[in-house]
């Protein structure tokens, strides 16, 4: 990858890395006539210690894969992106992705180790490192989450976690969308922090329960699905507390799966979400924004609304617990002019969460998508401070340009990018 | 967005920051020692006090001058906690930020650069300048936050920052073992903390009584002991190795005269305390002979703050002239060719 990134340099090429390219902010679609190097051949995961819980993987290693390698060790990966099938670590890595996981476990930045990079020089260095700390300042973390722009990662090494010793997994279904809000305040304020809190609301509960048939309410305005880990007693109690604190919220049943098989059934509902709603109409535009937890009803009234004013159908199944919403439109492109409704309707909901104190993504990245929103959330002295970073980590400009930050501040990144690209 | 009566009141910071040749932001000076001595500056303090905090969202936002028992206090009384656990309370939240020194309970909860959401700095030039965001998830833009965290006042005044809290344990016990250290750790699921001095080794678990004790039980731990005694001294650092490397590491600094030292076992973190400043360095080498590195953090005058030149200096360098190119913030802080040229 080093001698990929020199050639680039030596012919002024910029370059691209790309994983499984199942990002959905557009972070590794090539704009202009770029480089593309692509690493879904780097399978191999290098080396794995159990005693010391980490694993060395290419970046090109699927994230579910590696979970499944170390299982027999009773380890895992944490961090769990729904299209963790699919996706690579190094995407995960210039992501920071995320997944229903990260509620207790923390995105990928917390995951990540070291990282081997080739810079935009094709020089080759390491960031991080299998010792606690580093001297100097945090390069890794740095690292970690700027989409391809610092650099490509040829070598990461990843935190293992030990599974839990106990898993339940519930499922709490209610007649009103304000009231699983509610429940989820509720949960967080008896001092709980569950492995999982995830909410789905009439459309998607509907949907995925037609296509898969794992027991969810078809008539619910939304359900909660809620996992807690660790230690017996302590989860037995928070299972407890659950409960209560769903039935205080007029949850109409608690449903705690009786064993694996329900679990992952219960899961199965969750994770098959973008399946489903194929069955309704052929195309969708999944969003990513994050709000204060507080500010969840309120912000998903406003995109009910925002919905309505468009003409939209509009689907919410998202992270509940970190307030990391994902609506969800879906659409047939045939119709003439929807593109654009879905577009001034995307806007329309990042503003609301901006504007409720929220931030543009959570775990999708900015990419493409939402280069030209950054200034929603920050200042241009914000702003210049990135561009500063993202300059010192690559002087040549050549690593991945005109990603994350907005046009105009540098030249000559005016680029068309063809519509829907990225989706 | 929330009013912030820090941010308020920045004004003759700021006009302070962009005026002087050289600029020390200074806390409470607990960490004062850390790394390299600075060459004199204008001294600044950030303000502190909470500025926002709803204990349903699991952060705090507060002025980086607020002290960490000051906060602490805060959040116990929702009931939760942020577990910066510096030494002395008195430390301030920007101090302890600035430095990146994780805590003790690190096994479990993870490193200080978890846990910075957002920062509000102000830049050589006097520009207040916000990274990250308030939300407990985020990947907007890049991870200025953790930039910040352990850059020892290098990039600018950390002002004010947001924090990600969780809820304090409903149960927490200091055990001690005199059994193997690494043996009992195979025992355990998730540790808080286990602090290993050569000879006895102290565990805390924290969670649910039932499970805090069926643990202590199945690792053999014995509930007498306490919290262990962090080493003292006048000459202190800590070492940064491999974890699997302390069962050798032990030794080695065990035949140092006038060392003393306790390690985070789990984690790599060895604090190391000497009786003059020879066997603080003689502790460096015998990390160094490890693969790992020293960091002075108080004493040993005269001795270099990290022993050697910093990894990716070139990219360290670039970064810090962005952001200061004179060299003006906390001069001296961190070895590398900007703060060589004053």
């Amino acid at each position: 990858m080093a001698a990929a990134v020199r050639v680039a340099a030596r012919h002024g090429r910029s370059f691209v890395a790309r994983g499984s390219g199942t990002g959905l902010a557009g972070g590794a679609t090539p704009v202009g006539d770029p480089l593309v190097i692509v690493t879904t051949h780097l399978t191999r995961i290098l080396e794995v210690n159990a005693e010391e819980q980490y694993a060395w993987v290419e970046p090109g290693v699927l994230n579910l894969d590696l979970s499944r390698a170390v299982h027999h060790l009773g380890l895992h990966y944490a961090p769990d992106p729904s299209s963790q099938q699919a996706c690579t670590i190094g995407g995960n890595v210039a992501t920071n992705a995320g997944g229903p996981h990260c509620l207790a476990s923390g995105v990928t930045a917390m995951h990540v180790l070291a990282v081997e990079v080739v810079l935009g020089d094709g020089s080759v260095t390491m960031l991080g490192g299998l010792e606690p700390d580093q001297a100097g300042y945090d390069l890794r973390g740095c690292f970690v989450g700027s989409e391809g722009t610092m650099g490509i990662a040829t070598r990461i090494a990843v935190r293992l976690l030990p599974d839990p010793p106990a898993v339940r997994t519930l499922l709490l279904d209610f007649t009103s969308i304000e009231a699983a809000a509610a429940t989820v305040s509720g949960i967080i304020a008896e001092g709980i922090v569950p492995a999982a809190l995830e909410m789905m609301d009439a459309e998607i509960t509907r949907a995925v329960e037609d296509f898969v048939g794992a027991g969810y309410p078809r008539d619910a305005a939304a359900v909660l699905l809620v996992e807690l880990d660790g230690l017996p007693a302590g989860v037995a109690a928070q299972v407890d507390a659950v409960r209560r604190v769903g039935t205080e919220h007029d949850a109409r049943t608690v449903r705690v799966a009786a064993d694996d098989a329900e679990r992952a059934l219960l899961w199965k509902g969750r994770k098959s979400a973008f399946g489903a709603i194929a069955r309704i109409a052929p195309d969708y535009y999944l969003h990513d924004a994050v709000v204060p937890r507080t500010r969840l009803v309120d912000v998903l009234r406003s995109v009910y609304e925002i919905a309505d004013q468009y003409h939209l159908t509009m689907m919410n199944v998202f992270h509940a617990g970190d307030g990391n919403l994902h609506p969800l439109i879906v659409f047939d492109q045939r119709e003439p002019g929807i593109w654009e409704r879905v577009h001034a309707a995307g806007d329309a909901i990042l503003r609301t969460c901006v504007d409720a104190g929220g931030v543009l993504s959570g775990e999708h990245g900015i990419g493409l998508e939402k280069r030209e929103a950054m200034p929603l959330v920050f200042s241009a002295d914000d702003l210049d401070a990135q561009a500063r970073v993202r300059d010192a980590f690559d002087p040549s400009g050549r690593a991945n340009p005109q990603k994350i930050l907005p046009r105009g501040s540098r030249c000559g990144e005016m680029q068309r990018v063809p519509e829907g690209a990225w989706v | 967005m929330t009013a912030s009566p820090v941010l308020d009141r920045l004004d003759e910071l700021r006009s302070t920051v962009a005026a002087a040749d050289a600029v020390v932001p200074v806390g409470a000076r607990t960490h004062w020692e850390v790394g390299n001595p600075t060459t004199p500056g204008v001294e600044v303090r950030a303000p502190g006090g909470i500025v926002a905090y709803d204990p349903a969202e699991l952060t705090v936002t507060a002025g980086a001058g607020i002290a960490v028992g000051e906060l602490a206090a805060v959040l116990g009384e929702a009931g939760q906690e942020c577990p910066l656990d510096p030494r002395t309370p008195e430390a301030t939240v920007g101090g302890v930020l600035a430095t990146g020194l994780s805590g003790p309970r690190r096994l479990r909860y993870g490193p200080m650069r978890d846990r910075a959401l957002e920062v509000r700095f102000v830049t050589a030039d006097g520009r207040l300048v916000k990274g990250g965001g308030p939300t407990v998830k985020n990947v907007t833009g890049y991870d200025i936050p953790r930039l910040l965290v352990g850059s020892m006042g290098t990039i600018g005044v950390l002002v004010q920052v947001t924090l990600r809290c969780q809820p304090r344990a409903r149960f927490a016990h200091w055990f001690t073992t005199s059994s193997d250290p690494f043996e009992a750790r195979r025992r355990m699921f998730r540790p808080s903390c286990i602090a290993w001095d050569g000879a006895t080794t102290h565990v805390l678990l924290e969670g649910h009584p039932d499970d805090v004790g069926a643990e202590a039980r199945a690792a053999g731990l014995e509930t007498e002991g306490g919290a262990p005694a962090w080493p003292e001294g006048a000459h202190r650092g800590r070492i940064s190795v491999r974890p699997s490397r302390l069962p050798d590491l032990a030794p080695a600094l065990d035949g140092i005269d006038g060392v003393r030292w306790l390690a985070e076992v789990g984690v790599g973190t060895v604090h190391v305390t000497a009786d003059d400043p020879a066997g603080l360095v003689a502790a460096r080498e015998a990390a160094s002979a490890h693969d790992g590195w020293l960091l002075r953090e108080a004493g040993a005058p005269g001795v270099d703050g990290y022993g050697g030149p910093l990894p990716n200096l070139a990219v360290l360098e670039r970064i810090r002239a962005a952001f200061d190119p004179t060299g003006k913030l906390s001069p001296g802080r961190l070895p590398g060719a900007a703060s060589s040229t004053r």
